[in-house]
């Protein structure tokens, strides 16, 4: 057990500034208007850093500095870019328990997990990445013995890209990686909720860039992220947020006719066949295990498995354990290797959180643990902490349909694998999903007929470099985390070549 | 508590409402931003959530629906309308309860206007008694 000593207090592995300016063109720059705003750690409910509040002006500024950078970038070798990527992987490990207990403060995450998860994983997206571009080939084809077609993959030139506050310097980075790796300069906006963490990163990365590759500008959606969304100098729009503004973010696209990714919201299914529990073994335990992770991250995960789905004959003892297990999930201080549950981002997503609980109760969803604020006593007593919750209803309830995006499970029932599939499916979302079954025709069949770009099987909540990641339905459109989101960042550039002497003898 | 009025054909009953908090909150963002309307949000992040645009910088559509609307001006003599507007397809899962726009403290909220104001709406719910809305 290790507890990481908070920022600001002499053992700290991090000493934040007392203000974040925008990162513009290889240097800190400060906002146009000269307006700040204050970033709140979760883990206390307390301001500890000013952040540039940026403006369209700022923008402007980042989309200058991107638009000069561009073109070097695009045309810089795949080898050095390459090289580019994995030094900045190599300095997130060499600097990950220092970030971690920045995103810890910056999120409120138990720190477990950016140690063990957000961290070596952003690293391995470069790794991934600067691989995937060194060894991407373009293709020909020979349309007759004296013409061929050449397709070459080209950068789009500049993108924008909005992150996400739950994870916020993995989010950052699923979208750099392929960004970068295609050739393409960035301006990007975190959230407002979370901005500190990638700034901490951007100072341990920015100089190994060349100036204005990646730009961030920081401050409020509809001060700072509108205009970059709706900006005609882009070439793309990356957005992971919620539906509206996601549709939003497509209105924008449409009138300056760019591609937008978008991953959206999710209500996912886990679906727990009753031949999990022909055993108690390490595979029940491991199930068991897979219901519990609706608490992972708080429950701020779009594919958090929200809805746990149990076959009748083994519903009562399946959930009976679950209960179990969860009711021993530890929540704490974050800072604390020991801490499984950690603190909600924000106060708005504290009350949100609370007022699903409210509707949850009033629907007659019958609650089986937790239900209420957690109070961890001393400078936490002020943090968003929620313990984790596990609800009884069916799906129908706005318990079942609607992204929480807390540590707030719905459990129902369901007879037979075709109920399974329509429960499972009866969603407006499609990110993620889970399914638990000892006999692999079932489990292959449910993860085929399950509406989600990512079904786990046997297992959740594993995001390895390499598996496509996306959403079916409202839940978004494109693919992160695998080679395929190359070609979100990349023209096709055909050259048609005649190699006779001959002429056409048209005219 | 301000009701909107009714805006689905064969209803009597009003579906959504501002909390007094949140209806001089929205007077205070036109002040700034000019007319105003709400879409509620789908799921992630900052969703499941109102979000509150200028008028014409959101579009709505076909598969949208009205679910109420109010005049916010204070003055008689002066129109200031709001819509509250949701998917249909999100409709059919919300249909039964009543929504209403309230404040709180909080951090950001996509592109929703209030949230440099060091707060975010957030929708409170009960829910209607099922025969009435629909009668």
């Amino acid at each position: 057990m290790t507890i990481y000593a908070a920022p600001g207090t002499p053992d700290s592995l991090i000493t934040f500034k007392s203000r974040y300016e925008h990162w513009i063109g290889g240097e800190w720059v400060a906002p146009a208007k000269g307006m700040y705003f204050e970033d709140i750690t979760p883990v206390t409910g307390k301001p500890f850093a000013e952040v540039a509040r940026g403006a369209a002006e700022d923008i402007e500024a980042a989309l200058d500095a991107a638009h000069k950078a561009a073109p070097a970038w695009g045309k810089a070798s795949t080898t050095e870019r390459a090289r580019v990527l994995n030094a900045i992987a190599d300095v997130i490990d060499d600097n990950r328990e220092m970030l971690a207990v920045a995103e810890t403060w910056d999120n409120g995450k138990a720190i477990r997990e950016p140690l063990n998860a957000d961290l070596p994983l952003a690293a391995d997206h470069f790794r991934y990445f600067a691989s995937a571009i060194r060894s991407q080939d373009g293709d020909f084809q020979e349309m007759d013995g004296t013409m061929t077609a050449y397709q070459y993959h080209e950068p789009l030139g500049v993108v924008g890209q909005i992150i996400p506050w739950n994870f916020p310097i993995l989010m950052a980075v699923w979208k750099l990686a392929p960004a970068l790796a295609a050739g393409n300069a960035v301006v990007l906006k975190p959230a407002e909720q979370t901005p500190v963490s990638i700034l901490v990163l951007m100072e341990l990365i920015g100089d190994i860039l060349p100036p204005g590759v990646v730009n961030v500008v920081n401050g409020f959606g509809v001060e700072a992220g509108k205009p970059l969304a709706s900006s005609n100098r882009i070439r793309k729009i990356a957005f992971t947020g919620e539906t509206t503004t996601g549709r939003l973010i497509l209105q924008y696209a449409s009138a300056n006719i760019i591609p937008a990714t978008l991953e959206l919201g999710g209500k996912s299914p886990n679906v727990f066949f009753s031949d999990v529990a022909d055993h108690h073994d390490s595979f029940y335990d491991k199930a068991q295990e897979g219901f519990t992770l609706f608490a992972f991250n708080q429950g701020e995960v779009c594919t958090s498995p929200s809805r746990a789905l149990i076959e009748k004959p083994i519903y009562d003892s399946f959930l009976g354990d679950a209960i179990e297990r969860t009711r021993k999930a530890v929540q704490g201080n974050p800072l604390d290797t020991d801490t499984q549950v950690g603190a909600q981002a924000s106060n708005d997503q504290l009350e949100k959180i609370l007022s699903y609980i409210d509707i949850g109760t009033q629907e007659g969803a019958k609650l089986l643990l937790g239900g209420e604020r957690a109070d961890l006593g001393g400078d936490l007593s002020d943090g968003y902490y929620v313990q984790p919750t596990i609800f009884e209803g069916h799906n129908r309830m706005r318990l079942f349909q609607e992204e929480i995006f807390g540590p707030v499970v719905a459990v129902t029932s369901f007879d037979g694998y075709d109920d399974a599939i329509s429960i499972a499916n009866d969603t407006l979302y499609g990110l993620g999903a889970g399914v638990w079954s000892r006999n692999g025709n079932v489990a292959y069949r449910a993860g085929r007929d399950i509406q989600a770009g990512r079904v786990w099987v046997n297992n959740y909540h594993a995001y390895p470099a390499g598996a496509a990641f996306g959403g079916y339905k409202s839940s978004g459109i494109g693919r992160e985390n695998n080679k395929l989101a190359l070609s979100h960042y990349q023209q096709t550039k055909n050259l048609l070549v005649s190699y006779s002497e001959e002429p056409l003898g048209f005219f | 508590m301000y009701e909107s009025q009714v805006t689905i054909e064969g209803e009597r009953h009003s579906r959504v409402a501002l909390s007094d908090e949140a209806l001089a909150l929205v007077r205070r963002l036109w002040t700034i931003h000019g007319p105003l309307m709400f879409h509620q949000s789908g799921g992630c992040c900052d969703g499941s959530s109102p979000m509150c645009f200028p008028v014409g910088d959101f579009h709505t559509s076909a598969h949208d629906v009205l679910l109420g609307a109010w005049d916010i001006a204070s003055d008689a003599d002066v129109s200031m309308p709001v819509e509250f507007w949701m998917s249909s397809e999100q409709f059919a899962y919300w249909s039964h309860t009543h929504l209403t726009v309230d404040v709180v403290a909080g951090r950001g909220s996509g592109f929703s206007v209030e949230a440099p104001e060091g707060v975010r709406f957030l929708i409170r719910s009960r829910l209607m008694d099922a025969a009435e809305p629909f009668a």
